[in-house]
């Protein structure tokens, strides 16, 4: 039998640091399960849902952590549940859709049944029929509920984590990342829709792509093309101590946002190249401090994005060694008036499976998928910026990237 | 009426429309896509779960034409991906509403991408929903609203549906 946590370990890796990355570890399989035990159900936390996803007791999301299906439910006292969506009888999934409300869940298989804590409550033909059959007195309910997960929220995001002695997401984050989510957040939100991108690549080169500000002038012309990339004239990259989350933003230098957005406007109105409608590039300050692009990710699955007034919360799903998907979800604030919804909207144009600023996301990966073989033993250099994994007021910079990796290589034992 | 109930002398011009509409993306004809539209048109690509919910975010969203000749130039001078082509079925154009010049449609579509290398696969099914403006000497989309069956987008959409 192949034990993965600890033949393979020493050769896939030799070297120390997190300049040079084996390929390997994006199409082995043993890895791909390292992964789901060490990092998705290990003392991470997970982005599960947004708070007014589920307002009411009862409701509930199906989603997952890494690939494992869990179910996400709002309690009788306003308290958030998780478990696992899997009957511990013969483990079929208990919710089969994405949203609901259930005072209980009943598997369809065979009717067990848990209530919104994942405790078994119900056996069907528990004594059997008419004497006969029936569980065995040695079967106790108490000994078959659900795997639950810990939840914590912060503001309005809801996370999980199967390691019930994991540190507090509050300590997971550290305050400057935790500070920079609730930028985002510091409103009740609401959702202004769904998509789903798959990608046909390990989910890690996607979780790099968005730590990664090297490539973001590069790759991604469309700024550059329309000339509209005065714009970010000044920022840097947070990297949070464990190097597992970052925070790369952007912002105005000296002038107001608002007037910064009407000269890019006009910039572009006058350009060969320019939009025909400008409005795209329209935005609002609304958080009164001038940034105009913020991605942040918190380690292993989430990616908060704010893109001028387009905000999103990404989770990376991984489905396999070679295939992800990245659920997008588009959200504002109860309070955005008309003017800041359609603005939100409009500006949804730059992001996503078909953004102006973004689509090449979801290929690029697999560019590199695609080139794996032949790779064994070989490795990809992430040098840029130096060896460390602080942070830095450069965006030429592999900072985050290595982060990354410190937090990865740490709870894989690689 | 019955049997005949979707009958409409619209039903010929609206597929005709939509075959045209079709041949233009397909051929690549990408710098022709917007001359099928109004020039205050909306046009919007979301999903089933999108639109039944009434959540109003688009994959493409565009409030006017000038906006869609945005994008042609953003796919022609901006945008990196690789090259592929749609192959839209159009099928089952029914006429649901409409007033004066305006006709109201729902039709049905397939669209198979294949990539430059010969990969075929079934991108996107779903519906159009259309207001079509035919007023002038040719009819123009109003309003198209995309309406995805999946949530779900392969890499990414680059080509308009």
């Amino acid at each position: 039998m192949k034990t993965p946590s600890s033949a393979a370990a020493p050769s896939l890796w030799p070297d120390p640091g997190f300049t040079h990355i084996p390929y390997e570890l994006y199409d082995d399989p043993e890895i791909y399960a390292r992964e789901r035990e060490r990092i998705f159900m290990g003392p991470t936390w997970n982005y599960l849902a947004l708070e007014c996803e589920i307002p009411n007791p009862g409701d509930y999301k199906a989603t997952t952590v890494g690939d494992v299906p869990v179910v996400v439910v709002r309690a009788k006292d306003g308290s958030v549940n998780a478990f696992e969506n899997r009957c511990a009888h013969r483990g079929a999934l208990l919710c089969l859709e994405r949203f609901g409300n259930a005072r209980a869940f009943t598997c369809v298989y065979h009717a067990w049944s848990y209530d919104q804590a994942g405790k078994l409550v119900g056996v069907a033909f528990e004594k059997g029929v008419k004497g006969a059959g029936g569980m065995p007195p040695s079967f106790k309910r108490g000994d078959h509920n659900l795997r639950t997960l810990k939840t914590a929220t912060k503001a309005g995001l809801v996370f999980g984590t199967f390691d019930h002695a994991a540190p507090s997401l509050d300590d997971y984050l550290g305050p400057e990342i935790g500070g920079r989510l609730e930028r985002v957040l510091g409103k009740p939100v609401k959702v202004l829709g769904y998509n789903t991108q798959v990608l046909r690549n390990n989910w890690k080169l996607y979780a790099e792509n968005v730590k990664d500000p090297y490539h973001a002038s590069i790759l991604h012309l469309f700024f550059t093309t329309f000339k509209v990339n005065r714009l970010t004239q000044k920022g840097g990259i947070l990297v949070d101590g464990s190097g597992a989350h970052h925070v790369s933003y952007s912002m105005i230098d000296g002038n107001s946002a608002e007037a910064e957005y009407r000269d890019a406007k006009l910039r572009s109105d006058s350009d060969e190249f320019g939009l025909k409608e400008p409005s795209l590039l329209d935005g609002r300050d609304e958080f009164g401090d001038g940034i105009t692009l913020q991605i942040l990710s918190v380690f292993p699955s989430l990616v908060l994005q704010q893109i001028r007034n387009s905000l999103v919360v990404r989770q990376i799903v991984p489905k396999g060694p070679d295939r992800s998907e990245v659920i997008w979800t588009h959200y504002g604030f109860d309070d955005d008036d008309g003017d800041l919804t359609d603005l939100r909207l409009r500006q949804a144009n730059m992001v996503g499976p078909a953004g102006y600023i973004s689509m090449e996301d979801g290929a690029v990966g697999a560019f590199v998928q695609r080139a794996l073989p032949g790779t064994r033993g070989e490795r990809s250099i992430v040098m840029m910026g130096g060896d460390g994994v602080e942070s830095q007021a450069s965006r030429a910079t592999e900072t985050s990237i290595r982060g990354f990796w410190k937090a990865y290589r740490s709870l894989m034992g690689l | 009426m019955a049997i005949w109930g979707n009958v409409d002398s619209n039903v010929p011009a609206v597929t005709a429309l939509l075959a045209d509409y079709a041949a233009c993306i397909d051929a690549d004809a990408l710098e022709q896509w917007p001359d099928f539209f109004t020039t205050e048109c909306h046009y919007k690509i979301t999903t089933a779960y999108n639109h039944a919910k009434g959540l109003p975010v688009g994959l493409i969203y565009a409030h006017n034409r000038a906006m869609l000749e945005d994008r042609v130039v953003a796919l022609r001078k901006a945008n990196i991906y690789e090259a592929q082509r749609y192959r839209h079925v159009v099928s089952g154009a029914r006429i649901t509403g409409g007033t004066g010049d305006l006709v109201e449609a729902e039709t049905s579509f397939l669209v198979v991408r294949t990539m430059h290398d010969g990969a075929q696969d079934l991108f996107a099914s779903g519906r159009y929903l259309d207001r079509i403006d035919t007023s002038g000497n040719r009819p123009l989309f109003a309003e198209k609203i995309v309406v995805l069956d999946s949530d779900k987008i392969d890499t990414l959409l680059a080509i308009p549906l």
